[in-house]
Order: C-alpha cells, then structure tokens, then sequence
C-alpha cells in the first residue's frame, strides 16, 4: 500500500503539496480573519489568463500565473479604496479574465487537456521544475509571513488601533495581497483555478471556528491543510478518481460539521 | 465573408442564434433584477452548481440542460429558504461551490477521460448544442418570461422597496423564492451559451450597465435586452468569422461595454452613484 511512496511523481506531488498546504493554511488564516476570502478567488481566476498567457509564449503556466496575480494583488491592495464595495466590476474583470484565458487556450494546441489541469490541478503531474519554483516561493513566503507575523495580526485584527500604534496597516495590507498572489498561484498545481477555496479558505476557516488564540488557529489551519492534502494525494495515488475531488470532498466534510456545531464568538 | 454566409445557411448556426437571442432575452431581464436585488454572487454561485448538474448528466446518458436546472433548482430553493441569513456569507457559499465543482470534476472521470466535455460545460458551447436541449432551451425560456410578465409589478416593487412592499401586503418571501427559481433556470440556460465560468457576462454584465446608463426600470430592462442579445450576436458573428471562441467574445465585449457605461453613467450624472447601496455585497477590504 505504501508502494506507491517509491515513485518520483508521488513523491515531488507529497513534496510540493506539501509546501502548498503549509503556505496556503498559513495565509489563509489571515484571509479568513481579514474577510479577504473573496479576493483569493478573484486572484485565482485572474491567474487563469496569465497561466493561458504563458503557455502560448511557450514558458511554464506557474509565471505567468505569478505575474497576473502579483500584479492583480497589488493593484486590489494600491487602488482598494475604489475598489470597495464593487463586486459587479470584481465579477466582470473576473468574466473577463476568464474570457482571455479560454481565447489564449483556444489559441494553444491541446485546448482540452491544459485547460482541464489549469482549471483542475496537476499535481499527480507536477514538473521537477514546479516542484523547484514551488519550493523556493513556498520558503519566502513562508519567510516573509513569520518577518511580519505580529504587525500584520495586530493589523488584521483591529487595524484602527493598529493604526493609531503606528503600525504600517497600508503597507501591510499591500503585501499581504502579494502573498496572497503567490500562494494562489502556487496552490493551483495542487487543487487547480477553481477549488482555490478548498485549500485556502476551508482550513483555515475550519480552524478559527475551533481555535480561538493566533497561534493555535494557525496550527490548526496548516495542519488540516496538510491532512487534506496527503489524504487527497494518497487516496488519488491508490484509487482512480482525481486530487481535487478528494480534497474538497475532504475540505466541505469537515468544514460542514464544525460551522453547524459552533457558534462563532 | 462568403464562409460566413455560407455558415449561416447552417441549421446548427441558425439554431444557436435562434437559442442565444431567447436565452439573451430571457437573461438580460432576470439579471435586471438580479442587479437590483443584489444577488449577483448567487447567479455566480449557481452556475458552479450547474457544472456538478452537467456532468452528472453526462455521466447519466441524459439532456444536459435537465441536469444543470434540476441541480440549480434545488440550490436556489435552499438559497431562498435561507433568504437573508444567506447574505454576506461568502465563506459558507464558496465552500458549498468548492464542493460541487469537486463533484462535477468527479462525475467527469467516471464517464469519460475526455477533457474536451469539462471545457464545453465551463466555457460553453452554443455552436453545438443538441436538438433536443433547443427544444428544452425555447420552452424553458418562454416559460420564464411567461411568469416573470405575470409578476413583473409586485416583483419590481418588493425589489426596490422589500420593506414598503411588505408593509403593502406583497407576498415578499414568496416572491424571492420564485425568482430564485426562475434565476436558476436561466443560469442553466445561459450556461450553454457562455459556460459555467462566464455566466456573469450574459446575466450581470448588461443589466449593470444599463443601471449605469438610466435608472428609470422599463428603459433600464430595454437597454438590459438590447446589450444581451447585442453580445450574443456579435459574439457568434465573431466567432464564427475568426474561429475564436463565442464566449471570449461575448466576455470581452460584455466587459467592455460595462466599463464604457459606468464612464458614461459618471460623465451623465458626476453626483449620482449608480443603486450600489445595498448592503451583504461582497466587500473587498484593505487593511
């Protein structure tokens, strides 16, 4: 049963869902806590198109990916004021978005096959190189999330009198949305464009419904993100249906539950 | 051009425009309301249910369009159930999406390996829809449009005002869920046109812009139908002429029109802001 360990692709799938799970529990406990949840799923469908983009100009779809959603991220995080209370136009450039990525996929020979693990994940299929780019951003990320740790919680938490301390709640806000970007474009090798919610939002929004301190929801999330996914990659390894399948299956079952038998304080 | 006549000698084309006016028509005049009523996540959220709904019927062997509403249906009445408890509660929502993709991707593998069947229900695939779901799309769509003329007045009215209406003894609950079940209707109608991922350019994206350009409801609804059916057909000319896709043209030129209406909504009334103020929007908020 544990056979299956020896192949190099469920180990680089183990590997860099294992980076994914840690970046993406870990920054989404501050989504969840900034009520940004909405934004992950813009980002992940703005990097749709980049992810297109990329594949026509012939380089690997996680820079591309990277490059719409950093700069995306950080045009929600610079022009936020405006962008307050406009979902319909979030919704068209999102439409948009989506529209660009299908042109660019059209134009690209084998449409069906890269759209689908765009849209779906890959991660059973996942290039040496990804497993690399992953890892190097993974760390970083994971670096400059512990750097800004207290502020950004501080901020998240009660920005005016995080503010009115001194803390740099704008600057904050902007790279927050940047690692937001990086951990949207990397979680798509694992769940794909549009089960971003699964493992950004469902663990996280599952641990601070049990774990009322920073720390401990934390833990929490990037243990469940984690518990998702091994169990999704190892049951996908050893059975026929697909990652993703497992993994939101996993992510709604246990989310359901928790909110129906807590009350949020 | 001579090919683009000769395509539109084909009875698959003719019938794609013949179901993309209607289900434009029938879209633009829900989406009024789903403008107005600010549920444009829940047009959004439906449509992902859809996709579960298209591949289950895929893998069942049956209509496409059956399978969607069936699914839609039963989302929307649960949606209306809840009413306003559901507002604002985008982690529940996206949770519940996340879920229905996950089993849409699941029905997927069982009955086929083909990617090309996901692509068609998430992007669309008008150009080659089946006779029989024509059939289906043209009854579905006039019965929609039969029951919103029915109950175009006390629906607009509990729709700008829920509170006066209700106070006016106008059944505001039986209302909303009706429409809801008209909306999912016409999601899994304008599913086949623009896919489970585009929905919003052909439900939101005209209404919108016409509540940018008029606030009066009977010019809004006309500028809504005239935007839908404009996109639709421009984006099947297009597409046949280049051989791009319907449903990147049909977004493009929905959002472009979109941006130019707020553009000329601002320079018409600088003061004004166009009716944004309802309240359990999704908020993107910084810092």
């Amino acid at each position: 049963m544990f056979s299956i360990l020896q192949y190099p692709f469920i180990q680089n799938a183990f590997l860099a869902g294992s980076v994914v799970a840690i970046v993406g529990g870990f920054v989404g406990y501050f989504l969840v806590t900034r009520g940004l949840t909405f934004a992950g799923h813009a980002l992940s469908h703005i990097g749709f198109a980049g992810a297109a983009a990329a594949l026509l100009i012939g380089i690997d779809p996680i820079f591309g990916m990277l490059v719409f959603t950093v700069v995306a991220g950080a045009g929600i995080g610079v022009f936020g004021k405006e962008l307050r209370e406009e979902d319909i136009n979030i919704g068209i450039v999102m439409t948009l978005m989506l529209g660009l990525g299908a042109l660019f996929i059209s134009l690209y020979n084998g449409y069906a096959e890269q759209a689908y693990s765009i849209l779906f994940g890959t991660i059973l299929g996942i290039s040496h190189t990804d497993v690399l780019v992953t890892l190097i951003f993974g760390i970083a990320t994971i670096a400059v999330l512990a750097a800004i740790f207290r502020p950004l919680l501080f901020s998240s938490i009660d920005p005016e009198v995080a503010e009115a301390r001194g803390v740099p709640v704008r600057a904050l806000g902007i790279i927050f949305l940047i690692l937001v970007a990086i951990a949207v474009s990397m979680s798509v090798e694992v769940v794909g464009v549009l089960l971003i919610f699964t493992l950004l939002v469902g663990p996280a929004a599952t641990a601070t419904r049990l774990v009322h301190f920073p720390l401990g929801a934390v833990a929490a999330s990037i243990a469940l993100a984690l518990a998702y996914t091994w169990l999704g990659i190892f049951l996908a390894a050893t059975g026929t249906w697909p990652v993703t399948f497992y993994i939101a299956t996993i992510s709604f079952a246990v989310y359901l539950p928790v909110r129906l038998l807590t009350i949020r304080s | 051009m001579n090919s683009l006549i000769e395509l539109l000698q084909q009875s698959f084309v003719q019938n794609a425009f013949m179901a993309g006016t209607l289900i434009a028509i029938v879209s633009s005049i829900v989406g009024y309301f789903v403008v107005l009523r600010a549920q444009a996540f829940a047009a959004h959220a439906l449509s992902h249910v859809g996709f579960a709904g298209a591949t289950l019927a895929a893998l069942l062997g049956i209509s496409g369009l059956l399978g969607m509403s069936g699914f839609t249906v039963a989302a929307a009445l649960g949606m209306g159930a809840l009413g306003k408890r559901i507002r604002g509660r985008d982690v529940e929502i996206g949770m519940i999406l996340s879920f229905a993709l996950g089993l849409g991707v699941l029905f997927l593998r069982l009955y086929t390996n083909s990617s090309s069947e996901t692509v068609s229900v998430l992007f669309g695939s008008i150009l080659s829809v089946t006779h029989a779901d024509i059939m289906l799309t043209f009854a579905f769509g006039i019965g929609t449009l039969i029951v919103l003329a029915a109950i175009f007045r006390p629906l607009l009215f509990s729709s700008i005002d829920p509170e006066v209406a209700e106070a006016r003894g106008v059944p505001i609950k039986a209302l909303s869920i009706l429409f809801m079940f008209l909306l999912a209707i016409t999601v899994a109608e304008a599913i086949q046109v623009v896919g489970v991922l585009l929905v919003f350019a052909l439900i939101v994206a005209p209404a919108a812009a016409a509540q940018h350009l008029t606030r009066k409801p009977f010019s809004a609804i006309a500028i809504s139908v005239a935007l839908g059916v404009a996109f639709t057909w421009g984006g099947l000319l297009l597409a046949l002429a280049t051989s791009w896709p319907v449903s990147f043209y049909i977004a493009a030129l929905a959002a472009v029109t979109y941006f130019i209406a707020i553009k000329i909504g601002h320079l018409a009334h600088p003061h004004r802001h166009a009716a944004q103020a309802h309240d359990g929007r999704e908020h993107i908020k910084i810092a």
